[in-house]
């Protein structure tokens, strides 16, 4: 305004001179601006034919379109995994480097079609729903950079989840072929059904050199302590079928058994024990009437009377997990959900997560050769803990199981804490349900310490404006001997100290006011955290007949 | 006016020019990736893909045509490496339970001081077998400690020696244990003998060496840790913020050459003599001025200007390099001074590793990294500071501070083993009070434990066992025992009344026990002795347990006010007459004293609550020859008790309010054979003290000042509106 005022003071006759130059100007220039601003405005908002023209299509891309790699047959191998890797030995940690965020940064290859020198290529399926599934959801986490440069983790996008469908020898080759293989250094693999007939490996066959592995599976053999990580078996029906939570509590059968591919001699002493236990247990085979088909998948039979599987596990407290040829059974996930603790009996099977989850709080682990014992075994847990372990079983398949999301960011956060072990997650954010963690108590002062009396205790006075009670406490606090320090609060900022109001706590609002308090803290605690007890802690000899002068503290009785 | 509009243009431009800017500003900053790679992110594939399992392969995997899975098992056994499934014999363990022989010892066969506590640590635990045939694990007589050639202790000749052990058996069930392996220049750890099969429990032990859940890895321990008892933790109290004077701190040797030397030459590149002081010496051995370099002069200059002890105390962390082996020495002083460790040890297998989730009490770093390490422990949050360094406390009380705790750890990992699936969790190692007082036999379910309420969110139930020790012949209906249980079947928490009968004559008839509105139960003692007042009897279903000598006088009110009491600390002792333990510097020995004082450690369990768990630790964890001299004196078990659960707890018991005749009743002037108007009883508390003190190897005893009364007692209002009025009226 005063600016203005001060220009038009100035000599009139300048100003239409002046102003045709400035509104030409201005004109010019604010009709680029907004010529710019529309073109912005076209180029953000217009579905993107400018650019995708050259590129696929964001919604109408195929796997036929990912480029075609021809493997040599000279094409070099990958030495076979070592035994001895561990994080320090075969990791090349300088990648992951200092960062404030103690992340891990993940690049995935980008999609490629492998192929021999005839043109065959190297998998039956190609890239599988679930390995897409994965992929894209750690292309769309955190963990993920585009920039090669930065990644400290590396994930081919050729799909080893099912040894059955891969040649080895070219995937292995293809492997390395990867632009930044780098002898496997850093790669990670992710492998469900490792080994083939007749022996079938409890790891993934094709040779790896240093890569990760994780897979599901693994036995103490071939499980690199500290370096592989060990994954569930992901079941396809955690998306097919949807199971409602149900309440821990007891259930129509004790033991179910639901697997079809059980040996024979297991299966001959899974009746032995229904023979001796009878309705408690539910043994549950194929279904021999049924066609062949995807529905037979989700029946079960046993004498001829059919029930709907999954759904069939939520009537049961255990459902057996056997080994099959293979460790790793898919069966665990259906079972899991089903929120029916698994008894495990597959000898030295790598339980999945087991490096960060408490299997004992979910499951039952039980050697092969104590099958007889099982049910004697089961029978003795106590019926509060069973109901914990549903709960429990029921969280880790929500929280770890229930798609391949859930196993890949677990995956990735494993190796996470692994070179952020300072960062990690605790024992207590893996383990404990939400119900738990709701209701347990941390203490973060909990080792029990008591303290010598030599450091002594800092008083606070917290006060508003009532000085000559103030000076009382003063004093007499002060004369206490272990007292190091006293620490008076001044609340009332609109006042000096030397003025005194008398009559606080008589104030009726006062008591009013603190309730509030209480329920807005309350409402911000999300609970009362508060608890009533019935008792107080006075000294030994408080109150009781016996020579005052005697008593440690003796003013506390006689006050 | 002109101007007016000619500034509302400018000001229109220029808001349009940000706004250009800002809207073209990520388009433009996106362009570039997206030319150099035509994958920003995952692209969303449209072509149905298949399932990685296809529908009709999920369940024929072609299993039956194989050979038996038992054969499949046995497989591994002709494995060079070994697991427990293939290298240990199971069935050993089945008859007898987990039993330790130790071979006898031979004369002329020196053994280490170290060793021959660790097999006396062994020889007085309750796992100890004296009989080869009922055993299941086998500990050698054979000093295997220290497998440095060049040491003064090493053993020579072991591998004859141990293969005319006659039950040696390619070393199967067998566990060996070491400290030092290997010598200079590499330092390998092999033993120098063939251990078969045998278990190691080994110092440094490597990852790759390291056979899981087979070996055990140990702590370096040296030859003066004590062998039971020892030091607690120097943390007396914490500190809020708990920062201390030095961030970081080391003083340590220098090996200038050869294996491991790498770490420690390069500290001095993050020492900043301020708050990261690491210090190292060159001078060890006798010709290291031959091996010299540059910076020893200064280093060492600068090494003897600190003192070691003052660093340890007033470090937030402190840094535990490798020397030339894994482990060092530096790991167990740190734990023990509350000083965090800071591992810079890549591929060292952590002592305990199988159970203790070391995270939660130390810094893993990385040798690799060490020019990161002073940022990454300034930016651990002071919360997490303060919870690692009362773990480290936890975690040197529980497992390491002597070379019994060591043992017993290493042997409760092997029962857990054999043990499968009534095996600890890892929450009973890693909370208080550690895994050596959390018998897994007991129960595997955590919330049946005391110590677990909080961190699961349950509660103890509503409800107590009453159990009456019965020692007297009933006579008549005036006796106090009868009083007692109605009184205590009145309280409305009361589940059920278990009456013991340890006296010699035989039960009354049913019809003489007076009738209550809960279940009264009737047990005869096998043998009548003491101890078998702590028996966990089956009928104890509820999770408190009420202990009461048949003389006890008290009322349904005191009943009631003293069991809300122990459902706010159902670890403790809860209970009302207290008694108290002193040194007595003239005679160099515990004493005892039931006089009225200020402060008191123990409540006697005549009229006590307590968790029933006790009732099973005081019955399997004791060993036989303190429960022995309880029940040959009939004296004691009550001190037993408190001492018990102050090991347990690390606090002191509680006391109640109670009516004031009770004290007199208790020193015996009503009840005619009472047992506490024996004159040698006193005295034989005193011995029993000073036992049971050189047994746990330190006085558990804490001392408290507190006493519990409901929150009204005593003060002046209307007796009206007071809960426990009862209590005030004598």
């Amino acid at each position: 305004m005063c600016a203005s005022v001060k220009y038009g003071s100035r000599g009139p006759a300048l100003i239409p001179r002046m102003k045709t130059k400035y509104r030409i100007y201005y004109i010019t220039l604010f009709s680029v601006v907004l010529l710019g601003l529309i073109a912005t405005g076209m180029f953000q908002f217009w579905p993107h034919s400018i650019e995708s023209s050259a590129e696929w299509s964001l919604d109408r891309r195929s796997v036929h379109d990912a480029p075609l790699v021809r493997i040599p047959m000279s094409s070099p191998i990958p030495e076979r995994g070592d035994l001895s890797c561990r994080m320090h030995t075969c990791f090349d940690v300088y990648r992951c480097g200092y960062n404030p965020k103690n992340k891990i940064k993940v690049y995935i290859y980008p999609l490629q079609r492998f192929v021999d020198e005839v043109g065959v290529p190297i998998s039956s399926t190609g890239l599988s729903r679930e390995y897409n599934d994965l992929l894209s959801a750690i292309s769309d986490s955190d963990f993920y950079t585009d920039d090669v440069s930065r990644a400290c983790l590396f994930i081919p996008s050729i799909d080893v989840l099912n040894q059955n469908s891969l040649r080895i020898r070219e995937t292995a080759q293809a492997l390395a072929m990867l632009p930044r293989w780098d002898k496997g250094m850093n790669h990670l693999l992710f492998n469900m059904l490792p080994g083939g007939p007749p022996d079938y490996n409890t790891a993934l066959d094709v040779p790896r050199d240093r890569a990760l592995l994780a897979g599901g599976g693994f036995s103490t053999w071939t499980y690199r302590q500290g370096y592989d990580v060990s994954i569930p078996v992901y079941s396809p029906l955690s998306v097919e079928v949807d199971l409602p939570e149900r309440q821990p509590g007891p259930r129509r059968y004790f033991i179910l058994s639901s697997q079809t591919a059980i040996h024979r001699e297991y299966r001959v002493e899974l009746e032995r024990l229904k023979e001796e236990n009878g309705e408690a247990l539910l043994l549950l085979d194929k279904c021999s009437n049924l066609s062949q088909g995807l529905a037979s998948v989700r029946k079960r039979c046993y004498k001829g009377q059919v029930y709907d599987y999954p759904q069939i596990l939520q009537e049961s407290s255990f459902c057996v997990v056997l080994r099959g040829a293979r460790l790793g059974q898919a069966t665990l996930s259906d079972v899991l959900q089903a929120g029916c603790v698994p008894v495990i009996m597959a000898d030295s099977y790598i339980l999945p997560f087991s490096e960060v989850l408490d299997w004992k709080r979910a499951s039952v682990v039980i050697p092969e050769e104590k099958l007889p014992e099982m049910y004697t075994i089961l029978k003795s847990i106590p019926h509060r803990q069973v109901e914990e372990m549903q709960r429990q079983a029921r969280w880790f398949w929500e929280a770890y199981f229930s798609s391949m999301k859930a196993i890949g960011m677990t995956t990735l956060q494993i190796i996470n804490d692994r070179i952020y072990p300072y960062a990690a997650l605790t024992y207590e954010e893996w383990n404990n349900p939400p119900v738990v963690k709701w209701t347990s108590v941390n203490s973060p002062l909990f080792l029990p310490l008591i303290p010598p009396r030599s450091p002594g205790f800092t008083a606070v006075v917290l006060t508003y404006d009532r000085i000559e009670s103030l000076f009382r406490v003063i004093t007499e606090i002060s004369k206490v001997p272990s007292l190091a320090k006293l620490l008076v609060v001044w609340n009332n900022q609109n006042k000096s100290p030397p003025e005194a109001i008398d009559g606080l706590s008589l104030d009726q609002t006062h008591m009013v006011e603190r309730s509030e308090c209480i329920n807005k803290f309350a409402s911000v605690f999300a609970t009362m955290p508060l608890k009533v007890v019935e008792h107080r802690a006075d000294p030994v000899l408080y109150k009781d007949d016996f020579p005052e002068k005697l008593k440690s503290f003796p003013n506390i009785g006689s006050l | 006016m002109q101007a007016k509009k000619r500034y509302l243009i400018l000001f229109s431009a220029g808001v349009s020019l940000i706004l250009l800017f800002y809207l073209q500003g990520p388009a433009s900053r996106r362009t570039p990736n997206r030319g150099d790679d035509p994958h920003p992110h995952w692209p969303p594939f449209s072509d149905p893909l298949q399932a990685f399992i296809p529908w009709d392969q999920t369940e024929t995997e072609d299993y039956n045509v194989r050979a038996s899975p038992r054969h499949k098992r046995d497989d591994n056994s002709g494995a060079s490496k070994c697991r427990m499934d293939s290298c240990f014999d199971f069935s050993l363990c089945r008859r007898n339970g987990f039993k330790v022989y130790v071979y006898p010892q031979q004369k002329g066969e020196k053994i280490s001081e170290s060793y021959q506590n660790i097999l006396s640590s062994i020889e007085g635990s309750r796992f100890y077998t004296s009989d080869p045939g009922q055993a299941c694990l086998f500990v050698l007589n054979l000093d295997t400690l220290d497998r440095d050639q060049l040491s003064p202790q090493y053993v020579h000749n072991l591998k004859t020696k141990i293969q005319n052990l006659n039950l040696w058996n390619n070393g199967r069930n067998h566990l060996i244990f070491n400290l030092y392996s290997g010598t200079w220049p590499d330092y390998t750890e092999d033993l120098g003998f063939d251990i078969g099969q045998a278990m190691l429990a080994k110092a440094s032990i490597s990852t790759e060496n390291f056979r899981p859940n087979f070996d055990i890895s140990i702590p370096l321990f040296s030859k003066d840790h004590p062998r039971t008892g020892g030091e607690r933790g120097y943390l007396k109290y914490n500190t809020i913020p708990p920062f201390r004077k030095y961030v970081l701190v080391f003083k340590g040797k220098r090996y200038l050459t050869g294996i491991g030397s790498d770490t420690r030459n390069a500290l001095h590149h993050i020492h900043n003599s301020e708050d990261v002081v690491l210090l190292t010496t060159c001078k060890h051995g006798k010709d290291w001025q031959k091996h010299k370099d540059a910076r020893c002069d200064k280093d060492n200059a600068e090494y003897d200007r600190y003192d070691y002890k003052e660093m340890l105390h007033n470090s937030t962390f402190c840094l535990v390099p490798r020397g030339r082996r894994l482990g060092s020495f530096r790991f167990l002083e740190a734990l023990q001074a509350a000083c965090v460790p800071v591992m810079l040890s890549n591929g060292w297998e952590l002592p305990f590793s199988e159970i203790i989730d070391w995270r939660t009490a130390s810094v893993i770093g990385d040798e690799r990294l060490l020019l990161q390490i002073p940022s990454t422990v300034r930016s651990i949050h002071q919360d997490r500071i303060l919870s690692l360094r009362q773990q480290t406390q936890f975690l040197w009380e529980a497992y390491f501070s002597s070379v019994e705790k060591i043992v017993l750890t290493t042997l409760e990992i092997i029962q857990d083993r054999v043990l499968q699936h009534n095996a600890r969790s890892t929450l009973m190692w890693n909370q208080l009070p550690g895994g050596l007082f959390t018998l897994p036999q007991y129960s595997s379910y955590l919330g049946d434990f005391p110590f677990f309420y909080a961190v699961l969110g349950v509660k103890p139930q509503q409800k107590f066992t009453a159990v009456i020790h019965a020692v007297t012949p009933l006579v008549s209906q005036s006796q106090p025992i009868f009083k007692l249980l109605v009184a205590v079947a009145k309280s409305q928490y009361c589940a059920q009344i278990i009456v013991l009968w340890n006296c010699d004559k035989p039960l009354p008839a049913k019809h003489r026990w007076p009738a209550t509105s809960v279940p009264v139960i009737v047990i005869e003692g096998e043998s009548k002795v003491m101890s078998s007042r702590f028996l966990p009897y089956e009928n104890i279903k509820t999770d408190a347990v009420l202990s009461l000598d048949e003389d006890t006088v008290l009322s349904t009110t005191e009943v009631d006010f003293a069991f809300t009491v122990w459902q706010s600390f159902p670890e403790r002792i809860v209970g009302y007459p207290a008694r108290s333990h002193f040194w007595d510097s003239n005679k160099e020995r515990w004493g005892y004293t039931s006089k009225w004082t200020n402060d008191y450690s123990m409540v006697l369990t005549g009229a006590a609550f307590y968790h029933r768990y006790y009732n099973y630790l005081y019955t399997h964890y004791l060993p036989s020859s303190l429960k022995s001299m309880v029940d040959q004196l009939s004296n004691c078990e009550d001190i037993l008790m408190n001492f018990l659960v102050s090991a347990v707890t690390k606090m002191p018991t509680i006391k109640v309010t109670q009516k004031k005749q009770y004290k007199e009743t208790m020193m015996g002037q009503t009840s005619r054979a009472s047992r506490w108007a024996d004159p040698d009883h006193f005295a034989q508390r005193q011995t029993c003290m000073n036992k049971f003190a050189s047994w746990f190897g330190t006085m558990p005893l804490v001392h408290s000042q507190m006493r519990l009364d409901p929150v009204l007692f005593k003060d002046q209002v209307s007796i009206l509106r007071k809960k426990y009025k009862d209590i005030e009226r004598l």
